[in-house]
């Protein structure tokens, strides 16, 4: 169990493909890794989720953290190509209303 | 030292010269004590060597240079094995703080399942390793008001439980059972979020039941929704709610819905450790749980929340991978 971050930039937009799983064991890989994006103002970032095939309450955590502090850079943050149990996960959390949660363009593809 | 050597060599020169198990035995025994004495692994190939030196007289150099050589090369076993050893001892000693602990967690958590005339309640909690991640808040007014609160902080163990101290003290703070549940909601998000770290948060459903109406009002931050059994129409309703997370915005605002109980129906309130099947993504967990309440309830509220407990973790193969809490509320 493993979990994998790719970024790309386009423009102002940088894209993150994420891959694997999401735990207690494997948050924090994830999280040093969203951690060592330098923010700035007005740069979005969009994190494409479609191989992230399990996602415990740990996971969400990082995701909570990082959205925090893109809130407070000014910078944007959107989540794509959310499986639907991941999708359900953000809906009963109530995190749905707060971050925005789409379909991604062709991202993948890409990197 | 020079008695242990002396010793060695007896019981040495008795094998060699018989070959016989009980000198083993000896010999094994023996070597108990050299332990209990902090003798090194190189100090017994020491001893060793030189007890062979003194029964024979005609040991090759060659071998005796073997000996020398297995002797420093033991130096480094023995370092390793106490390292091993200061390792085992510092384990000891977090076990030990682990248990106070988990005793002073359960004195502080303790609340007892209140038992209401009009209304009956089960209960169960069960923490995955010693400390637990769920709690469950009882309060009740006098044949008045009756209110739970099903909480879940996230991840497990110690970090968990040194959260979940603090939930307790917010929900005692509001003191009386009769608080609007979104209100409770909004006050406990503002003590949350002050306090814990950016990726921390908890999911909590709060249950206000009216004992003289029969009316259950509930408000819930991103919690997993409550099931609610309508004996009239025979079915189950998700109790879903939008309301975020505890912990995460100061300002997040909670609804409150009020559902009225008749005889038969009931509300089954649950942490995600509950429905969540990691690896077997083809379990519709919450419709087993339907299922199993269903067939079992003609039982008591306890008796349900124990079925649906041993169930569940024979599908879980004995293994739950987090902390599982249901509460039942039946009328």
């Amino acid at each position: 169990m493993n979990v994998n971050v790719q970024f790309r930039e386009d423009g102002d937009t940088l894209l993150g493909y994420i891959e694997g799983e999401i735990d207690t064991y494997t948050a924090p890989i994830l999280r040093d890794e969203l951690e060592m994006i330098r923010l700035s103002e007005g740069l979005s970032v969009e994190l494409d989720l479609s191989n992230v095939n399990y996602m415990d309450s740990t996971g969400l955590g990082v995701f909570v953290a990082f959205y925090k502090k893109i809130v407070k850079e000014n910078a944007s943050l959107k989540l794509v190509n959310l499986s639907s149990r991941l999708t359900r996960l953000f809906e009963i959390t109530g995190l749905s209303e707060l971050m925005e949660i789409g379909e991604g363009g062709a991202t993948n593809a890409r990197i | 030292m020079e008695q242990i050597r002396k010793q060695y060599k007896k019981i040495l020169s008795d094998y060699i010269g018989n070959q016989s198990e009980s000198d083993l035995y000896i010999g094994q025994n023996f070597i108990k004590r050299m332990i209990q004495k902090n003798v090194t692994p190189e100090e017994v190939i020491s001893i060793h060597k030189r007890a062979l030196e003194e029964i024979y007289d005609d040991i090759p150099e060659s071998v005796l240079h073997g000996y020398d050589f297995l002797i420093e090369v033991m130096v480094h076993f023995g370092l390793k094995v106490q390292e091993h050893q200061a390792l085992l001892a510092k384990q000891e000693e977090l076990r030990i703080e682990m248990e106070i602990a988990t005793k002073i967690q359960n004195l502080l958590l303790e609340n007892e399942i209140p038992s209401p005339s009009c209304v009956d309640i089960g209960m169960i909690s069960v923490p995955l390793r010693k400390m637990n991640g769920d709690y469950v808040h009882f309060m009740h007014d006098d044949e008045r008001y009756l209110s739970v609160a099903v909480t879940d902080v996230v991840g497990k163990g110690v970090p968990a439980a040194l959260c979940m101290s603090m939930v307790k003290y917010g929900l005692d703070t509001l003191e009386y059972a009769n608080s609007n549940p979104s209100y409770v909601l909004e006050v406990l998000n503002r003590i949350i979020e002050k306090s814990i770290d950016d990726s921390m948060f908890v999911s909590l459903c709060y249950i206000r039941y009216n004992l003289q109406t029969n009316v259950l009002t509930w408000s819930s931050a991103g919690h997993e929704p409550s099931l609610y059994y309508e004996e009239k129409s025979q079915s189950f309703h998700d109790l879903e709610s939008k309301g975020l997370l505890l912990g995460i915005l100061p300002e997040a605002k909670y609804t409150q819905q009020d559902i009225e109980l008749n005889s038969g129906d009931f509300v089954i309130i649950m942490t995600d450790g509950v429905t969540d099947f990691r690896n077997r993504e083809e379990i519709d967990s919450r419709q087993i749980i339907k299922e199993l309440a269903l067939a079992n309830r003609h039982l008591t509220a306890q008796e349900m929340c124990e079925v649906i407990y041993s169930e569940l973790q024979k599908l879980h193969d004995f293994k739950l991978e987090d902390d599982f809490t249901v509460v039942i509320i039946k009328k």
